[in-house]
């Protein structure tokens, strides 16, 4: 199968990239406007806030995003209980006329690791009242079960803690979560570079998505780049189908026919 | 009369949400609108009179992860 037909298929909507990314942390919105771009992404995250009452001056996100090309997903970053995040999302809905949401329950500040409790309890809320619902959960192979079972469209553990740049840090469960849900496994959080994202597609996950690891990158722009070439890169090395890891060598030249 | 608006409190003249919007040069459009934390529909924005004590929250997207 041609890359061209290799779709990601998240709730019957089909996707030519496998790479979703953020608009946080930009210098400025032409760069981010560029780096979205250079991604290739066609679902960016976005996150939900008050409007500035008191100041009316500042420009507004959606002037700078072509809603035709990008399907925006509205996170729920920064919310601790089910209730908070059950509430963004209805006013995310309400914004965006979309039904996709990106559901984080956060369980504290510094690791910002979810609380899957919380997450439990607000996914399958969210998925009864019709949302397409996508969660930040942890590598866990029996939450990412209760996920699938509760109605969530994919599941999307984390690699590493939000913004570290750690990488995938236990691919192996990564790879048990493959082998344990049906629906899109979505690698979230903790890709610092090209290899990252790599490594995610090579394990067979279907996408990666990831802000920090571009925004944060000396050149965002080129970095987005490279993350559009390595998610591509890694898809094609798993559906191409790795040789088997040896200790010994295997030579690549005829070993017969040699001079004497 | 006085209402509340993304947790400060606001003195205003009687006005429909849309007014309101309006009158902050807020794109009905680009925001979400809680009334006493329940959604406001967007068809509803013209057709819904503030009251005194009433609670908005007013919310858009920003760039986020």
């Amino acid at each position: 199968m041609p890359e061209t037909t290799d779709k990601l298929v998240i709730a019957g909507r089909e996707f030519n990239s496998r790479l979703m990314v953020g608009t946080g942390k930009y210098a400025d919105y032409p760069q981010m406007v560029a780096a979205l771009e250079a991604s290739g992404a066609e679902i960016i995250t976005v996150a939900v806030r008050r409007v500035n009452i008191s100041d009316r001056n500042k420009e507004s996100l959606l002037d700078h995003i072509d809603l035709k090309k990008y399907t925006l997903l509205p996170n729920t970053a920064g919310c601790y209980t089910a209730d908070d995040a059950i509430r963004t999302c209805r006013l995310a809905r309400e914004a965006g006329l979309s039904d996709f949401v990106k559901l984080e329950v956060l369980g504290d500040e510094q690791t910002l690791f979810p609380d899957n409790q919380e997450l439990l309890k607000a996914a399958e809320v969210l998925v009864k009242d019709g949302f397409t619902v996508l969660p930040y959960t942890s590598d866990d192979p029996i939450i990412c079960k209760r996920l699938e079972d509760l109605g969530c469209a994919a599941v999307m553990p984390l690699g590493a803690p939000i913004g570290s740049g750690l990488g995938i840090r236990n691919p192996y469960n990564i790879r048990i979560i493959l082998d344990t849900v049906k629906v899109p496994v979505i690698v979230d959080a903790g890709v610092g570079t090209a290899s990252d994202a790599a490594i995610a597609m090579e394990l067979g996950c279907h996408g990666v998505l990831m802000n920090t690891g571009i925004a944060g990158a000396q050149d965002p722009i080129a970095m987005a780049e490279a993350m559009n070439l390595a998610v591509r890169a890694g898809r094609l090395a798993y559906r191409a189908g790795r040789i088997p890891m040896k200790l010994h060598a295997s030579a690549s030249s005829p070993i017969t026919g040699l001079i004497k | 009369m006085n209402i509340t608006v993304n947790g400060e409190a606001q003195a205003i003249e009687p006005v429909s949400v849309q007014g309101y919007l309006e009158g902050l040069g807020i794109d009905p459009r680009r925001v979400a609108v809680e009334l006493n934390r329940e959604i406001l529909p967007k068809a509803e924005y013209a057709g819904t009179l503030l009251k005194d004590g009433d609670s908005l929250e007013i919310v858009h997207f920003v760039g986020g992860g």
